[in-house]
């Protein structure tokens, strides 16, 4: 419990003190005022407390110092398992990001002459004005076109009590399914592939896998940029053990390969390739585990020619024989398993990958070797697919062939970007087709049982999923979805083909469009109102990181202005309606208790989420929601969501211990977290006697899928003769909206380059920082040619981060996404590259 | 070069909020007379949808000098070029100079007791493998404007706030 001042420091003086600052620097006068350099007593004295750091889904601890109400310092934290006192250097510099002088303070809304108009400016309003005319949108098209035409667009840096009350707003209140996070660009498909082979979500294994492996494979991730702490973890077990082998796996060379043993530059797409290649070498060989194979699991064959996510109407889309049903799949033998992987040998994979034949052979039995534990990596190379999901359901079907799983440091690890992707999106289900607890909208069990937990009418939730993310841009600009709310992301900027879709959607006139968030990013500036946020310490948030670890932290200071979290804006929103507003007058009539009240009474005030006071905040912490709706809000709502997950192998410990602890990994059973799932003496859900379960599915067999190699969607030719691959940069986060606000961050990585083979500069003439558009069918930029820089593309490929909001790469990249995950292949599509001449 | 197109009226409009007082703990209040404001971007005022010429790539800063750091705890930047410096299984250019016993020749700064600690802090005879990759948390600085103006104040420029307000002693 740090001590909170009573003195605040306002906007104004926090701006002449600054000024005075600059003018002390300047004159070279030293800040401390005694010549010892000793500031006195308890004037020295800093209030540190717990978070988790704001950005990746690491999850590393981190301190964090406050003083008047300011965030004067952060580290990393040494009690916190995940990061043991280190962060990376966005991590040390999380201190600056909520102090960037354009921080919104105040609702903005698009107006003319006094009121709303599409093409107005943007006009400081009060809250109740900016509720009003939300409210008025809602209303308008609720009445005329239903729950399909109202969306939300979140996120998996929701807290884990934002996302629940989001989807509670959406799928209990609104009885809309179109509520989807931005994790949807991001691991949709590993959740395609867990739900897949598995019939449950999330990895098996934990971090404490880094520390005991023989080998790692990153399958398409770049740890040592976009997961830097773990990166450190598999530093320090390869430098420290002799034995210890890496394999780094991309489509272009990039940092994590200064550590590799294994390097490895494969064609786009023939990942796919490999996969099976590693298959039949462990079949061929004589490596599979039988005993596991036969107890553990079973063969299915899936259904190919799925198509690629494609508007129905695109050529390729339409030619496609199993678009309709890309996640069918029936059973098979696993001599027939043997069979369908043959074709993949070495000779014929290392041709399709351009990998040489040794190389794919040394790879192959680091997992055909009994005697080598093994954890595979992968984050965006493999999700960003379009047969993400296949490559998730591939790379378990090599842990699962050989029994390298689910035991410590033989691990497939599936790491997520964002800091809550997992305790937000994916456990509490804010997806267009999910629950809570891994349920679906689709199942009638699952829609009664959170029903039942909502205190909802049967019926409430409706059967048929929402739009999911490329689909929710598509119907913006097809004028069906009409009123559209986005939290916490930066959808124009990071979502696929803005030129075609974003834009003309958040733009169409038919459209109301609300944007909340902490700084004015490209999709702020493409909405109709902007709502302030509070972001990070400035409000009580709980995050769930790649290896189920949920962790909280304490709002420590005040949101600037009028800024207000994510949750205050859902709940507050929510009081502005009636369940006549929202609900049809028949559905009402059948449920007369639902009669007369608010929409906020039935979602928050049900006895449930308003059960706990004030009084039960730990001392000493402010709570801008909680004093506001009189109730401690965070706890009853996390404590009404878990309700989902106890006793359903998603447990939750109770709220107040999350406060005390740096974290705890699901599930949570008589006090004790789980480090390795679906294994005898670690998991209490495994049936004494049974060493491995994989309780999922109901006979607990995990499922090994016979899939093909098949093309990308949109490959090069003669008039796009490039790959076009978009990602990261260590030192920003995601869209820059945070990150590009510190300076030293910004100094570091000012602008985002194309990076490109010295030989395909030279071919178009280009010098390193010369000017080039980098063209599609759906768009251009214009961007410098960086051609020495940490990132060497082969011949054929360039690369470009999409961090930099001035050189906004997805105008010119495809919407394509994952068939059965519903996400965006954002590594390829096919682009050529034109010299500027002035 | 300004990328703040009309900050200051939004800024102005934050300070009349900040000085009106809240109702209930949470402020729900008007500006009396709304005007239209241009919000900043990151873009130079270049619409989403038009291109303008990307700025040059940036030189990295290397004067050598140190700068002054934001709190204790943050990783010093690095004041020089690092072209082709490999960070590699096989080598670490940084180390040659940074390392303890090579700091009297090269007159560089030490790398810190801390990068000698394992997971479990405890000292070893060299930098830990688990802080090998220096550029992890060292970055180089370019010679770029910043974006966009960081009010974060160091601790000591907030006590020196209090001491001119007025005589108020900060808060203990």
């Amino acid at each position: 419990m740090p001590e909170s001042g009573s003195l605040k420091l306002t906007r104004r003086q926090v701006i002449k003190a600054k000024a005075a600052a600059i003018a002390a620097g300047v004159a070279g006068i030293p800040v401390a005022e005694a010549a010892n350099g000793i500031i006195p007593g308890d004037e020295a004295r800093l209030d540190w407390s717990k978070a988790p750091c704001r950005f990746c889904g690491t999850g590393c601890g981190v301190m964090v110092a406050v003083r008047d109400n300011r965030v004067v310092a952060t580290h990393g934290d040494i009690h916190a398992e995940v990061n043991r006192g280190l962060n990376c250097v966005k991590g040390y510099f999380l201190s600056k990001i909520m102090y960037g002088a354009d921080r919104l303070t105040q609702p903005l809304l698009r107006m003319k002459d006094g009121k709303y108009a599409k093409d107005g400016e943007f006009t400081p309003v009060t809250w109740e004005q900016a509720f009003d005319e939300m409210a008025v949108q809602w209303k308008r098209v609720l009445k005329e076109k239903g729950p399909t035409a109202v969306g939300m667009f979140g996120s998996g840096q929701w807290t884990v009590w934002e996302g629940y009350a989001a989807l509670k707003l959406m799928k209990a209140g609104f009885r809309s399914n179109n509520i989807d996070p931005n994790a949807r660009h991001c691991m949709a498909s590993a959740v395609g592939g867990f739900m897949r082979t598995f019939g449950m979500d999330e990895p098996m294994g934990c971090y404490d896998d880094i520390e005991v492996a023989d080998a790692f494979v990153l399958w398409g991730s770049n740890m040592a940029e976009m997961h830097p702490i773990l990166w450190t973890r598999v530093a320090d077990r390869r430098l420290s053990a002799a034995h210890v082998k890496v394999c780094v796996m991309s489509t272009f060379e990039h940092r994590s390969f200064d550590l590799a043993d294994i390097p490895m530059v494969f064609a786009p797409q023939t990942d796919l390739a490999i996969l099976n290649f590693i298959a039949h070498h462990i079949i061929s060989t004589n490596r599979v585990n039988r005993a596991f194979v036969d107890a553990h699991t079973s063969f299915r064959r899936g259904a190919t020619d799925i198509g690629y996510g494609l508007r129905p109407e695109h050529p390729r889309e339409a030619a496609a024989a199993n678009a309709d049903k890309a996640n069918d799949s029936e059973p098979m033998t696993f001599e027939e398993f043997a069979a369908f992987v043959a074709e993949y040998d070495v000779d014929k994979v290392a041709e399709l990958s351009g990998v040489p034949k040794e190389r794919l052979i040394e790879l192959a039995e680091l997992y055909a070797d009994p005697g080598i534990k093994v954890v595979s990596f992968w984050t965006m190379g493999f999700n960003q697919h379009t047969r993400g999901v296949w490559a998730n359901n591939m790379i378990y079907n090599i842990h699962l062939l050989t029994g390298k799983i689910a035991e410590p440091g033989n691990s497939p690890f599936s790491l997520t970007g964002q800091p809550s992707a997992c305790g937000t999106a994916r456990e509490v289900g804010t997806f267009s087709h999910r629950l809570p607890a891994d349920m679906v909208v689709t199942n009638p069990e699952h829609r009664k049982h959170a029903e039942e937990i909502w205190q909802v009418p049967a019926g409430t939730i409706p059967e048929k999923p929402g739009y999911h993310a490329v689909l929710q841009n598509r119907m913006l600009k097809d004028g069906k979805l009409n009123a559209y709310w986005v939290q916490v992301n930066n959808n124009m900027q990071a979502g696929p083909n803005m030129n075609e879709e974003g834009w003309p959607g958040y733009r169409n006139p038919d459209n109301f469009i609300v944007v909340s968030d902490a700084y004015p990013t490209v999709t702020a500036l493409a909405a109709d109102l902007i709502l302030p946020t509070a972001m990070w310490v400035e409000k009580e948030g709980a995050y769930g990181n790649a290896e189920r670890r949920t962790h909280f932290w304490h709002q420590l200071v005040t949101a600037p202005g009028e800024s207000r979290s994510d949750l205050w804006q859902i709940m507050e929103f929510s009081t502005r309606f009636t369940m006549e507003d929202v609900w049809p007058a028949d559905f009402l009539d059948a449920n007369p208790a639902f009669k007369g009240k608010s929409l906020f009474d039935v979602l928050f005030g049900n006895g449930s989420v308003n059960k706990y006071p004030v009084s039960d905040i730990e001392e000493g912490y402010a709570n801008h929601e909680s004093e506001y709706f009189g109730f401690y809000v965070q706890k009853g709502l996390f404590e009404e969501y878990a309700g989902f997950g106890r006793g359903h192998a998603h447990d939750l410990a109770p709220f107040d211990t999350y406060h005390q602890v740096r974290g705890l990994r699901w599930p949570v059973v008589d006090g004790k977290e789980t480090r390795w799932r679906y294994r005898e003496g670690y998991d209490p859900y495994v049936e004494a006697g049974r060493s491995v379960q994989f309780y999922g599915y109901k006979d607990k067999r995990a499922l090994i899928f016979a899939l093909p190699y098949e093309p990308a969607a949109e490959s090069p030719d003669a008039e796009y003769d490039m790959w076009l691959s978009t990602g990261r940069v260590l030192e920003h986060w995601h869209s820059g909206s945070m990150t590009r606000r510190v300076p030293e961050l910004n100094r570091a990585v000012p602008n985002a380059l194309c990076y490109m083979h010295p030989d395909d500069a030279k071919a178009r003439n280009v010098r390193r920082g010369e000017e080039v558009r980098v063209i599609s069918r759906r768009g251009e930029i214009r961007v410098r040619v960086e051609t020495r820089g940490r990132n060497k593309p082969p011949r054929g490929l360039v690369f470009v981060p999409w961090f930099d909001e001035g050189r906004l790469i997805n105008k010119v990249t495809l919407d394509a996404t994952d068939p059965i995950s519903k996400q965006t292949d954002f590594k390829k599509c096919a682009v050529r590259i034109e010299k500027v001449t002035s | 070069m300004s990328r703040l197109r009309g900050f200051s009226p939004i800024l102005a409009a934050g300070l009349l909020a900040a000085a009106i007082p809240l109702i209930g703990g949470i402020a729900l209040i008007g500006i009396a007379a709304a005007q239209e404001v241009a919000v900043s971007d990151l873009r130079d005022g270049v619409p989403p949808t038009e291109e303008a010429a990307p700025p040059p790539i940036f030189n990295e800063i290397n004067d050598d000098k140190r700068r002054a750091r934001n709190y204790p705890e943050q990783p010093p930047v690095i004041p020089h070029n690092i072209r082709d410096y490999p960070i590699t299984l096989n080598a670490n250019k940084c180390l040659t100079c940074h390392t303890r016993e090579f700091t009297a020749q090269s007159q560089a700064p030490m790398i810190s007791i801390t990068h000698f600690m394992d997971r479990d802090s405890q000292i070893l005879a060299t930098v830990t493998p688990r802080r090998y990759f220096c550029t992890q948390c060292h970055v180089t600085q370019a010679d770029a404007p910043d974006l966009v103006e960081n009010q974060f104040m160091p601790i000591e420029e907030i006590l020196r706030a209090f001491r001119e307000q007025d005589g108020e002693e900060p808060n203990p």
